[in-house]
């Protein structure tokens, strides 16, 4: 054990050596993508995407690891502590920002223990109801919802899941307590969605856009700020009177601390790459979702998104009282 | 016919020479990582993913699907040979088929496990292109309530599993109810037993407690002695495929279990694995010898082996149907269908009945391939238990390490298989059996999830679980079955009591 962390300090004491050298070489070697969620799932489907695109850019392969649970901090966790060489990062999404006020013991500290490299993609979300729910447009849906309060019931993927997040957020612009229900995963949450078990759910319009299609579920409204292309007759929560309902699915790429600044900037010039080509834009757009502009993925947007974000979590959290551990 | 057209559709499209390869190499592929001790599907799937990304979708779906139940046919050979089930649905094939193993008849389980497997395979293939959309709002049924009281029969089936002691039965599936309580409460979010550990922030992992509580207890429990009791498992090889009363004694079994697991399969919150343990306890139930459940009943290894297969082919429904994933292995495939710009929805047997229709037809060609590819391997398998120990059980040992490990890429639950490893010795040393304990451990966290979410849902009325009619009639087949258990214990009283008397 003790052999293997002498090896570890000579390598990070190679590694500074070889800083000067490494604007011209980095990268030298496969790159690790740490996904903090299960395969498969939207998060992973987007590093996937981009990490794919990326590795053309790089001329290395990016490998995606999936690191899941305790809701992303494992895996945010596991990169936070790994070796600051340009060869482990991060994609995470909103969660990073929220697991700072949901867990209150949080192994890292969010804004000091990783370096930004840009924001990758936003994806929109959906307030939807089960088919035959009775509003029968989001003007209905709010006066219907406050009248009911306490009769409807929210679907949520779980603690610090995005559609818990909007949940939150959907109660506090309606002003009414809506008794929510967690499941384990959007999977599940969907199915009761589906066969009527439950009334309501906000989520990614990854999960939605299908089922909202093919009539299995109904949609009411965009948390976006302007409508979306997708769903050009679904207004957004403010033309519909709800105020603060403005909340989108951000994903991140994020590279432990100290990592030097040519790998860093080296891998936010791939990301902008991968996002301006069309085939990307293309496979998003079936997603609900569209690249994040140029400007957008760079190490300064994303520490600006971090912050912000952060900020603007807490309070809300706090309110609510929920917290994941 | 719209179903013969589909069919036609379906076959011609999973017919093609690519197709059939992938079908192939997905079913051989599924095979190898199942025999791997440990090795599961979902980790396989998950590294093979950026692969399939050059593939046709059709493809890539065929040959991930051949994975998946490739991986359940080669499940049950480690299950049977070294009592190691990867999966849950196995740990009830290790029970009765790793002691025909012990008795020298590993190749008839084999061959048992793998006929039961390729009947249920194509019988749940054809409901599933028959009845899909049927079954679909039948599983859509089930809410809550109706969940709940599902685990409360399996629960109440699970004491049946064991051949022992009830009270120890009844033990085990309560320790099994309790370790499956670490982890986080999804409801409150408050973490449970996890002593501060990250690492258990989602409780313990259970191919770490499966491959730990059987397997590494039982190479500690055959270090132990002498080579004494190795060599019953080396000498009596003779009779690889089963005899015509054999033939005779699976029919039945593979008949129930072949129903049961195909309704079971179609629910996808945790379904598919009551099919197997519930399989076990009606051939337990309906055998004229239930004495031989324990110590090698062939039915105790057809009926659940038919069970696992038709449920893994039906639990494609939900995902055919609606899109919705109902296992880590369907989530999977989503992720690799939306990679390929297909994201799948309630329209997809509409939109694209090519894919819809080729993965079906597929289903039936890669249960073919495997029975094929399967029965002549037997003879290989079984050899494998004549590799000495000092070889054998290091290799055991260090695949199990691997395979926990993919599961979730942490280091912890390698110290959890040890520890339950121990633990699962000690078990073997007190007479309590595994399989009750890990079947607490899966329907613990699925019945307090329910009965807490029907309560909320139900605004805290405890009656909705009678008021629903399906919640209610599982209740009833409840109380059934534990009358049915309580009755011979009453008569054997009974007739003590005469004995006495006389």
């Amino acid at each position: 054990m003790a052999q293997v962390s002498r090896i570890g300090s000579f390598a990070s004491v190679a590694a500074l050596l070889a800083t000067t050298a490494l604007a011209q070489s980095y990268p030298e070697r496969q790159i690790t993508m740490v996904v903090p969620f299960a395969a498969g799932g939207p998060t992973d489907t987007v590093g996937r995407l981009i990490g794919e695109k990326m590795s053309e850019e790089l001329g290395q392969q990016i490998i995606v690891e999936n690191v899941g649970g305790a809701g992303g901090t494992l895996g945010a966790a596991q990169v936070a502590e790994a070796e600051p060489d340009g060869y482990t990062i991060l994609l995470h999404h909103i969660g990073m920002a929220t697991s700072e006020t949901l867990y209150r013991e949080l192994p890292y500290e969010t804004l000091e223990a990783f370096a930004t490299i840009g924001l990758v993609t936003e994806v929109p979300m959906t307030v939807v109801a089960r088919a035959d729910f009775e509003p029968a447009d989001m003007a209905a849906f709010v006066a219907y919802v406050k009248e009911n309060a306490d009769t409807i019931t929210m679907a949520n993927a779980g603690i610090g899941a995005a559609s818990h997040l909007c949940g939150m957020l959907l109660m506090q612009a309606l002003d009414a307590p809506i008794v929510t229900v967690p499941y384990r995963g959007t999977g599940p949450a969907m199915t009761e969605l589906v066969g009527g078990q439950i009334d309501i759910m906000c989520d990614q319009t990854t999960n939605t856009t299908e089922q909202i299609q093919g009539g299995t579920i109904k949609a009411y409204a965009v948390t976006t700020p302007e409508r979306l292309d997708l769903f050009p007759d679904l207004p957004t929560a403010s033309e519909a009177g709800l105020q603060g309902l403005d909340v989108t699915v951000w994903h991140g790429i994020y590279a432990p601390a100290g990592t030097p600044q040519e790998a860093i900037d080296r891998l936010s010039s791939a990301l902008q790459a991968a996002l301006a080509d069309p085939a990307i834009a293309e496979q998003l757009a079936e997603l609900g979702t569209a690249p994040s502009p140029a400007e957008d993925a760079t190490p300064a947007a994303l520490e600006t998104r971090l912050n912000e974000e952060i900020e603007r979590w807490r309070p809300i959290i706090e309110a609510a009282g929920v917290y994941a551990d | 016919m719209d179903l013969l057209s589909n069919l036609a559709l379906g076959f011609a499209t999973a017919a093609s020479p690519a197709n059939l390869l992938f079908c192939l190499i997905g079913v051989i592929l599924g095979t190898l990582i199942g025999v791997l001790p440990g090795i599961g599907a979902t980790a396989t799937i998950a590294m093979l993913l950026p692969i399939t990304f050059q593939l046709e979708p059709v493809s890539s779906l065929i040959m991930l699907a051949g994975i998946y139940y490739g991986a359940q046919y080669g499940g049950s050979t480690t299950a049977i040979l070294i009592n190691m089930p990867g999966e849950s649905s196995s740990a009830v094939t290790a029970i009765d088929g790793y002691q025909m193993a012990r008795r020298g008849k590993a190749g008839t389980a084999l061959a048992v496990a793998a006929l039961g497997s390729f009947f249920a395979g194509s019988v749940a293939t054809l409901l599933v292109a028959l009845f899909a959309p049927p079954l679909t709002t039948v599983a859509l049924k089930f809410g809550a309530a109706e969940y709940f009281s599902l685990m409360v029969l399996g629960l109440v089936c699970a004491v049946a599993l064991a051949h022992g002691s009830f009270l120890k039965a009844l033990a085990m599936v309560v320790l099994g109810l309790l370790l499956g309580l670490a982890g986080t409460d999804i409801y409150t979010g408050a973490p449970r037993f996890t002593l501060g550990l990250p690492e258990l922030a989602d409780g313990f992992n259970f191919v770490a407690l499966a491959v730990g509580v059987f397997g590494i207890a039982e190479i500690l429990r055959n270090l132990e002695g002498s080579q004494g009791s190795r060599e019953v498992l080396g000498q009596r090889l003779g009779g690889l495929f089963p005899s015509r009363a054999d033939l005779r004694a699976m029919v039945a079994p593979m008949l129930r279990g072949t129903m049961l697991g195909s309704i079971l399969g179609v629910l996808p919150g945790g379904g598919a694995i009551l099919a197997s343990f519930g399989s076990y306890t009606i051939e337990k139930r309906l055998s004229a010898t239930p004495e031989e459940f324990g110590r090698g009943a062939i039915a105790g290894v057809a009926g659940p082996e038919s069970a696992n297969n038709a449920g893994a082919q039906t639990s494609f429904i939900p995902l055919l149907t609606l899109g919705i994933p109902a296992n880590p292995v369907m989530a999977l495939m989503v992720g690799a269908m939306i990679i390929q710009g297909i994201v799948p929805g309630p329209n997809v047997a509409t939109e694209q009945p090519d894919l819809f229709w080729g993965i079906i037809a597929s289903m039936w060609i890669g249960n073919l391939m495997l029975i094929v590819l399967n029965l002549p391997l037997i003879g290989i398998w079984v050899k494998l238990l004549k590799v000495p120990y000092h070889i054998l059980f290091p290799i055991i040992i260090a695949f199990s390490s691997i395979g926990v490990y993919s599961v979730k890429g942490n280091a912890f639950d390698l110290f959890a298989v040890a520890a339950f490893g121990l633990l699962g010795y000690v078990f073997l040393k007190l007479r309590c059996e595994p399989a009750p304990l890990l079947l607490g451990f899966v329907l613990g966290p699925l019945l307090e999830e329910n009965l807490r979410r029907a309560m909320i849902l139900g605004r805290g009325d405890p009656s909705v679980f009678l008021t629903r009619p399906i919640s209610a009639a599982l209740l009833a087949l409840t109380l059934g079955v534990i009358a049915v258990m309580l009755m011979p214990r009453i008569r054997r009283k009974r007739e003590e009591v005469f004995v006495a008397e006389d």
